[in-house]
């Protein structure tokens, strides 16, 4: 091997060397995206995909504590993402795929609770924090409304401390 | 003298915040889920045998005793935890049981049990995961106990270690074999 073809050779791996490293760098600011996920199952129609997708990132990775199968690569999420896959090719509905979710990793894996006895104070709390406040500002109202009666004494006073005339 | 109530208040958010606070931290650990399958019946299935891979096996060949399910795979470093214990009970604790091979590569789970010994009666092969989505399994190790009419009595997430045997499925175990018998 002569020193020329050694350069060039050099030269070219260093080149190979720094596509890699840009290809990296680039993929790293386009990876972490909404998805983590990185498995693409075909869907005949567009329509299909989108409930998948809406599916997917509805249902609770039941093995992560705050992501959905659309964000998470456990090993469970995946084989979840799979079966909702595969059920919705077989024409399941979407309530059929969550309530075979739901029978078999319970009220965990719904980001959108149902009404039952463990979540009905998800489900009235905010109702019942609306109570209280809405009772705390009628209070609060009535009792202002109370305070804007001044004597006309008062009146005078106010009128004089203001510096002006009395107001006809 | 009369108390200002406005000066409750306070005390009484106070009060709701211990409540929720008291309810928050009970649950123990977030990560645990509770099982959806207690008392229903262990899901059917029709799967390979992990050694004799022309052999399918099914619901039929669980049944008929009380015995113990138990998910793992060669990639669960809890499931090499448990691996003494669960060979202690398949030799002194006269109870079958019964493994299932969880998205795992049937060659490196052979040589897995050849290497640490084999507690299982057999194995079950569940390399897409369908049976163990069917038992609500959302990480290995899990262990079932089934009684004879294989019907799912309980489930513990996480490696059987002797205290677990001991504080929490013998006595289901010695249970179900006592109800059954009377």
């Amino acid at each position: 091997m002569t020193v020329r073809q050694m350069t060039v050779s050099a030269m070219t791996v260093r080149k190979q060397i720094t596509q890699a490293l840009v290809i990296v760098l680039m993929s790293a600011f386009v990876l972490p995206g909404t998805y983590a996920a990185i498995d693409a199952y075909p869907f005949p129609d567009e329509a299909l995909a989108k409930r998948y997708d809406g599916l997917i990132a509805e249902l609770r990775c039941p093995q992560c504590l705050n992501t959905n199968l659309a964000g998470s690569d456990a090993m469970i999420a995946q084989d979840l993402r799979r079966e909702v896959h595969s059920m919705l090719l077989a024409g399941k509905t979407d309530d059929e795929i969550l309530n075979f979710m739901h029978e078999r990793y319970g009220d965990f894996i719904l980001y959108d609770p149902r009404m039952s006895m463990n979540t009905i104070v998800l489900w009235l709390g905010p109702l019942v924090f609306f109570l209280i406040a809405a009772f705390v500002m009628f209070r609060l109202m009535s009792r202002r409304r109370v305070a804007e009666k001044i004597t006309d004494e008062e009146q005078h006073r106010l009128t004089e401390l203001l510096g002006g005339k009395e107001s006809p | 003298m009369t108390l200002n109530k406005s000066l409750l208040v306070p005390l009484i958010v106070f009060l709701l915040l211990v409540v929720f606070l008291a309810l928050g931290f009970q649950l123990k650990d977030p990560h645990f889920l509770p099982s959806e399958l207690i008392n229903k019946p262990f899901p059917e299935f029709a799967l390979k045998d992990l050694h004799q891979p022309e052999t399918t096996r099914s619901k039929q060949d669980l049944v008929g005793e009380v015995a113990l399910v138990n998910v793992w795979a060669t990639w669960c470093p809890n499931c090499i935890v448990e691996h003494p214990e669960l060979m202690r009970i398949s030799k002194e604790e006269n109870i079958r049981l019964y493994g299932v091979n969880y998205n795992d590569d049937s060659v490196k789970a052979i040589a897995w049990l050849k290497r640490r010994n084999d507690p299982y009666q057999f194995s079950i092969v569940d390399d897409e995961g369908k049976l163990a989505i069917d038992l609500g399994v959302y990480g290995a190790p899990e262990t079932f106990v089934v009684d004879r009419d294989g019907i799912i009595r309980y489930r513990h997430v996480g490696a059987v270690t002797n205290p677990v045997w001991k504080e929490q499925i013998l006595p289901v175990v010695a249970h179900l074999r006592g109800d059954n018998d009377s």
